[in-house]
């Protein structure tokens, strides 16, 4: 028993600095947002020694560009999540319970999509946006947003779907209901934490996506999302660590909010497709 | 709409009429192309056809400017190829697939097998904490570690100078020979809790009478740990692998943010050269033949690895 509590102690002390590590700049970040830049960057983990300074936050959050990035953001979400989420679980419902000749080809095809990251599609992307005469346009973020993630979406939204008893859909069709009453009114409500957990990510991802909004909405200020907000923040303040430290805490804010309320979909939405464990 | 005419339970109808069965044949490859259609062409626009492109543009010397005419052929890759600073970055990037696999998959492992098995209290918290990373944005991670590692101001000397007094001011990410493994730390920051969430979420499932039954035979941890649980958690093993390796090709917004691909070259990977040669300098067709070499990479390795490894994953699982 002594053995035991002993290996209980390193365990929780090995976590405890771990976690601290991991939690390190997050907390740099927050302690820089309430301080000057030169308390800061002379004492990293110091508490503020001349009352907390919250000039830092008035500036940002009283700044008109700011909340415009906020605007942008908000609707880049929800379009990338509401268009990929209606398209997958629509294809999802194909690919788990239909049955016709060309259905592995398809699926197929797109599960192809799973090797193509934005990154690699970036020139084409751009050019494709370009033609479509969206370049500057936030339709132009969200379009190629949603498509990319539906390779993903369809997979894990599949694997959910199969698990819903064969039984259940003959009694529905037998008792009248149509395909689409079947999809909306009994598959859909079922697998509700599936649609969750894939919302969650493309929420998550959506939010967070800078490599696209920075390549197609370059020159459009006015429709910059708070990723490429808080680039042109820092470009702007450069090394005054103190006033960056609070655009990035202000940033966080919602992020871990978020995480917490979400984190069960989060789990499921990452391991539901290849796992279920 | 023939089905819901129906009355209800109205099974003879149902099983018998000729009519009936065609039409309701037809209402499904209605709503099968109601269904499919849409995702697809929002595929093929978005995904697919531009994703093609590039293996077209890779063959001309393009600004971007009106269509591609001037055709060179292989050039584009001929060029590439002998360039001292892109064979670096092919370099780098394998050199990051490699540390993720020995360094970070292991420690998220490690980490994982303390945390989620057992009865540890706290366990949630734990596993929330170090997952937190992964959910910020890859921007905000790349500025908070611009800050940590300045050299002036940063927070990485500051605690340099707590141990060792005087010492010089290091510059992690201007000093070629420290830079890559600085921006790996990053990586490993942000991504690490990606796996251990995985790793934990798969030895939930692994039956606790199983490793107790190992324990009572007389097996100590680590062979509970070797003979029991890993092979239990396999698929979850081989999956990550998979994930690391696809995701360590791809990073490209900590890399960019953090160094520019520099000093010298020295961190560039495929991804940062491909958005300096496509983006910042115009030579689209140069760019989309490194996006063609990446992709050819990564096309290739999961093409084996899924032939090789995963597929008796795939059997088990995606069961129809």
């Amino acid at each position: 028993m002594r053995d035991k509590s002993y290996v209980t102690t390193i365990k929780y002390a090995l976590l405890v600095s771990l976690c601290f590590i991991m939690m390190l700049p997050v907390l740099v970040a927050f302690l820089g947002s309430i301080r000057t830049t030169g308390e800061f960057i002379t004492r990293p983990f110091g508490l503020p020694r001349d009352g907390v300074k919250l000039d830092n936050y008035i500036l940002i959050l009283t700044d008109p560009d700011f909340w415009r990035s906020s605007v942008n953001s908000v609707v880049i979400t929800f379009g990338v999540t509401i268009v990929n989420v209606i398209l997958s679980s629509m294809l999802a419902f194909v690919f788990s319970r239909m049955t016709f000749r060309t259905k592995n080809i398809w699926f197929n095809i797109m599960s192809i999509g799973l090797l193509f990251p934005l990154v690699v599609a970036i020139l084409p992307i751009f050019i494709q946006i370009r033609n479509f005469g969206l370049t500057g346009n936030l339709l132009g973020v969200i379009l190629p947003m949603a498509a990319f993630g539906i390779p993903s979406s369809v997979v894990i939204l599949r694997g959910f779907f199969i698990s819903v008893p064969k039984e259940l859909e003959e009694a529905a069709y037998i008792d009248g209901a149509t395909i689409y009453q079947f999809f909306f009114m009994i598959l859909l409500p079922i697998v509700r934490p599936a649609i969750f957990a894939v919302a969650t990510i493309q929420i998550i991802a959506a939010w967070n996506e800078f490599f696209l909004p920075l390549v197609v909405l370059t020159g459009a200020t006015e429709t910059w999302p708070l990723p490429l907000g808080l680039m042109q923040f820092q470009g702007q303040y450069g090394t005054d660590w103190a006033a960056v430290m609070t655009y990035i805490t202000i940033l966080m804010i919602p992020a871990i909010i978020f995480y917490l309320l979400t984190q069960r979909y989060i789990v499921t939405g990452l391991t539901g497709g290849e796992l279920k464990g | 709409m023939a089905i819901t005419a129906l009355p209800h339970g109205d099974k003879q109808q149902y099983m018998s009429s000729d009519e009936y069965n065609r039409r309701q044949s037809f209402n499904r490859i209605i709503a099968i192309l109601l269904f499919l259609v849409p995702g697809m062409i929002f595929f093929f626009a978005f995904v697919l056809i531009p994703v093609s492109n590039s293996l077209y543009y890779s063959v001309f010397n393009w600004n971007g400017l009106g269509p591609p005419t001037d055709f060179v052929g292989l050039r584009n890759y001929n060029f590439l190829l002998n360039q001292r600073a892109f064979q670096q970055s092919i370099q780098n990037s394998f050199m990051i697939v490699i540390l993720s696999l020995l360094i970070q998959l292991p420690m998220a492992l490690a980490l994982a097998l303390v945390v989620g098995r057992g009865h540890l209290r706290g366990r949630s918290i734990f596993r929330t904490i170090l997952f937190i990373p992964f959910v910020f944005s890859e921007i905000i991670t790349a500025y908070i570690w611009s800050y940590v590692y300045h050299p002036r101001d940063g927070l990485a000397n500051f605690i340099v100078h707590l141990f060792a007094p005087g010492a010089e001011n290091i510059v992690w990410l201007a000093d070629k020979d420290i830079a890559l493994f600085a921006v790996f730390a990053v990586i490993t920051w942000k991504f690490f809790g990606l796996h251990m969430i995985l790793y934990m979420a798969a030895l939930q499932g692994v039956p606790q009478d199983l490793e107790e039954a190992a324990r009572l035979d007389g097996a100590n941890e680590m062979q509970v740990i070797r003979h029991v649980t890993l092979p239990m958690i396999g698929s979850t093993l081989r999956l990550t692998v998979y994930l690391s390796v696809l995701g360590s090709f791809q990073q490209f917004v900590l890399i960019w943010i953090l160094t520019e691909g520099g000093p010298a070259n020295a961190t560039h990977v495929l991804a940062t050269y491909l958005y300096k040669f496509g983006i910042i300098s115009w030579q689209l067709g140069v760019g989309s033949a490194i996006a063609v070499m990446l992709f050819i990479i990564t096309f290739t390795f999961s093409l084996i690895y899924q032939t090789l490894v995963l597929r008796r994953d795939y059997d088990t699982q995606f069961v129809n």
